[in-house]
């Protein structure tokens, strides 16, 4: 393809077979942003649901889905994609990079992960979504009737093999792609925390993809490993599962962690306190989240010693953590702090994820936890830690990167608004449910009797989910009514690191030079020790850029195809399938496509446009 | 745009798998592909040997495996191992027909191997180990299955490079496809070394 021709396609056509990693990123966010959404409402109706004591709002059956959902899709659809989105559109730009390592790969995660996420959600529409909560334990998901399963069996398995490619992609891009002189310890943190969060994902992500193929199998092809009466055995899928699972909610954590080490320097104006004790302490964290799986099994029966040890190492993350928290309180002392909304979001994040990791270090104590363990208390902790870390860091991005993505800048005073109902909201839902926990009310359940001393907490904790709803729904009118603002948009915040070097729009190639980086946050050094412009690394000349291509998509459709035939028992279906997928990897395989060139004067055109 | 071109064997660099950046990250992104696999086939052997004596009344692991058999599909598959580093020291030594001769024989090596274990797994069904009779079944036929599929997309994958590349020369394009396809066919092996432990030798011995 030609430099002409690839500058006059089609708008849908260039979306759907974009392979620029910002390009990608909105996707990314906005699929995340669809599929939080559906989340959040599955979440509102069981809160209605739970409102009142015995109440016939929703039926069994139905809970059980919806509870499934929820997790499902606010773990794999929702926080994963909108992470997913920002490190797909930050990472090259932190790391003054014109691209990821694998552009076709990239698309190819992307659409996977769309397909995979899609054919989860039909089976609402298909006679039930799954309904054996978000871990799947066997033996309820391997025998459970009807097709909710297979639909959670191969929709994960789908979108799973699209975060692994997604994973690699941002280990290899950080490797191999930074500028000249940007070594490992000069990188921006939400740039290390990703690369930790992409090795755990390469290493997490194969057992779930294992627990998904032995549920398969069992379900669709007459296995046994879980059945009892042949030998089989059900604590495997929950070690595999949470293998994976662990692991993931560091995945989940630690980009989020990243933003906020972004956010909290900028706007207290000083640079991060312990930047090194900030990168060991991730690695650490990554390293410890694999040691910990069976913390979440303490009441299997693993036996004593197994759960002192699991016990102890779960014990141990929270020293890093602690490191971390006292290191972003040390940024903020002394500095000269803005109260923006992304700052907001940062600053609620603390005291919030401080007490999700209490109730953690707490469930941790594995005699205690025979108590706490499937009780709402559990409930509670998780979502302290998750929306109090990875939504709130999600939220902070939002506001925070608003403008470069989208090129105009978020209303502060309803952002203020949406931070003070959601933080508000948030804790009046989750609060109250440690309580109820502990005084016995089970997870997962559909109704609880009247007169247990349960009634009062859980109004109180229904009428938090509506205020956070409301929140979400400002948020959206923010998005919508803040359009206008397209001043100052390249470098708003008076930014620190390289992704505000870059004009906004970012062009397609991100920068005309590659920068030259001279220090630790290298766009406040050229700032305060240079004339404020980063040094070029090179003279400018033609850029070289990947080609689009449909292939992506093609394979990630033919999967989703493949699924149906494997779920339906229609074999010809998933052969074809199977075959669609094929054929667009033989192409991709056999056709060399080397990209094309943007001359040096379109580039400099750019430049001095003043775009 | 100098990886467009055929590159005479004489100036090729010495290493033309790693000469572009695209053929750097191809290298590095497939070693991460390959840490992937291995928890990927650890979580596989960890399920089979949990499983491995739930037998049901069905065969078990020293009813059925018998070690000339499996010794004939190592040495086929250790072979093409070898044959693949010859591959690689003829490419480096810019040899392009002594690269695709020796290719060509991993191909055949690989193929054979597959016979084998398909004649394996026929004998087997027919001794009454049926993919679902008990646990241990199912999990060997998972296991050593998921590698058997394995071996069954490199040697497709191969075959594909073979003939799409056959009168192509090497170029810098080609280079780190040929070098990753190799890599991939050694961790392969590796596996199944580990097959051989934990499943036959085990199997057989205790």
């Amino acid at each position: 393809m030609s430099y002409e021709k690839a500058q006059s396609k089609n708008v849908i056509w260039d979306w759907l077979t974009t392979v620029d990693h910002k390009k990608i990123g909105i996707l990314y966010l906005a699929a995340g942003a669809f599929f939080f959404a559906v989340g959040g409402l599955e979440a509102i109706l069981m809160r209605i649901q739970l409102m009142f004591p015995e109440s016939s709002f929703i039926q069994a059956q139905t809970f059980n889905e919806l509870l499934t959902m929820h997790g499902t899709t606010m773990v794999f659809l929702a926080a994963m994609p909108l992470l997913f989105g920002f490190m797909n559109y930050m990472i090259p730009l932190q790391i003054g990079a014109r691209d990821v390592a694998f552009p076709f790969l990239n698309a190819l995660g992307f659409w996977l992960f769309l397909f995979g996420g899609i054919l989860l959600n039909v089976s609402w529409f298909a006679g039930g979504a799954p309904d054996a909560g978000w871990t799947a334990y066997a033996p309820l998901s391997s025998e459970s009737p009807g097709h909710g399963l297979d639909f959670y069996v191969l929709g994960l398995q789908v979108s799973g093999i699209g975060t692994l490619i997604g994973g690699i992609n941002f280990l290899v891009t950080v490797i191999n792609m930074r500028a000249p002189g940007m070594s490992m310890m000069r990188m921006p943190l939400f740039t290390w925390s990703s690369f930790v969060a992409s090795m755990l994902i390469l290493f997490a992500f194969p057992a779930l993809t294992i627990g998904l193929l032995l549920l398969m199998l069992e379900r669709l092809f007459g296995a046994t490993y879980f059945g009892v009466d042949l030998g089989g055995n059900v604590i495997i899928w929950q070690h595999l599962f949470w293998i994976f699972g662990h692991p993931e909610v560091y995945i989940l954590i630690l980009p989020a962690f990243g933003i906020f080490s972004e956010v909290l320097p900028t706007f207290a104006k000083k640079r991060l306190f312990g930047y090194s004790a900030m990168v060991f302490a991730t690695l650490i964290i990554g390293f410890l989240g694999f040691m910990v799986w069976a913390h979440h099994m303490f009441t299997v029966g693993i036996g004593p010693v197994a759960n002192a040890i699991f016990a102890v190492a779960t014990m141990a993350i929270a020293v890093p953590t602690g490191i971390k928290i006292f290191n972003w309180l040390l940024t903020l002392w002394g500095g000269r702090i803005q109260f923006t909304t992304a700052n907001l979001f940062a600053l609620g994040f603390i005291p919030t994820f401080v007490m999700g990791g209490v109730t953690g270090v707490m469930l941790a104590a594995s005699a205690a936890d025979y108590q706490f363990h499937d009780t709402y208390f559990v409930v509670a902790h998780f979502h302290y830690v998750i929306i109090g870390g990875t939504v709130f860091g999600l939220f902070a991005g939002v506001f925070y990167w608003w403008p470069k993505i989208f090129g105009y800048r978020l209303n502060e005073t309803l952002g203020k608004v949406f931070f003070w109902l959601f933080l508000t909201g948030f804790h009046l839902t989750f609060f109250v449910q440690h309580f109820l926990g502990l005084m016995g009310m089970q997870r997962r359940v559909a109704s609880y009797l009247p007169g247990q001393g349960l009634d009062q907490l859980n109004f109180i904790s229904t009428i938090g989910a509506f205020l956070m709803g409301v929140a979400f729904i400002i948020l959206l009118v923010t998005i919508f009514t803040s359009m206008k603002n397209t001043t100052n948009v390249s470098d708003p915040w008076d930014g620190r690191t390289l992704e505000w070097t870059t004009t906004t729009p970012v062009p397609e190639y991100n920068f005309a030079q590659t920068p030259l980086v001279r220090e630790l946050d290298a766009f406040w050094y050229e700032k305060y020790e240079g004339d404020g412009k980063m040094k070029a690394a090179e003279p400018i000349g033609d850029i070289h850029m990947p080609n689009g291509s449909i292939l992506p998509l093609i394979i990630a459709f033919g999967l989703f195809v493949a699924s149906f035939g494997l779920i339906y028992a229609v074999y010809p279906l998933a052969i074809v399938g199977l075959i669609i997928s094929f054929i667009g990897m033989f192409l991709r395989s056999v056709k060399e496509d080397h990209g094309y060139h943007i001359p040096a004067e379109a580039v400099k055109r750019d430049k001095d446009g003043g775009k | 745009m100098a990886d467009n071109h055929t590159i005479e064997p004489q100036v090729l660099p010495p290493n033309p798998e790693k000469a572009t950046l695209e053929g750097r990250n191809k290298y590095l992104g497939f070693w991460f592909f390959l840490g992937g696999e291995t928890v990927l086939f650890g979580s596989l052997f960890g399920t089979y040997l949990g499983l491995r004596g739930g037998t049901a009344d069905g065969p078990g692991p020293s009813d059925l495996f018998h070690v000339d058999l499996v010794f004939i599909m190592t040495m086929l598959l250790l072979t093409s191992s070898l044959t693949s580093v010859f591959a690689i020291i003829n490419m480096k030594r810019g040899n392009y027909k002594g690269l695709l001769l020796w290719m060509t024989a991993t191909v055949v090596l690989g193929l054979a191997f597959l016979g084998f274990e398909i004649y394996e797994f026929y004998e087997y069904n027919h001794q009454g180990l049926g993919f679902g009779v008990s646990a241990f079944a199912s999990a060997f036929y998972t296991l050593v299955g998921t590698h058997g599929a394995h071996v069954t997309f490199g040697v497709s994958w191969i075959t594909v490079l073979l003939i799409r590349y056959r009168k192509s020369g090497l170029t810098l394009t080609n280079a780190p496809k040929f070098y990753t396809a190799v890599l991939y066919w050694h961790f392969i092996d590796v596996v199944w070394v580990f097959i051989f432990t934990v499943v036959y030798l085990l199997g057989i011995g205790g």
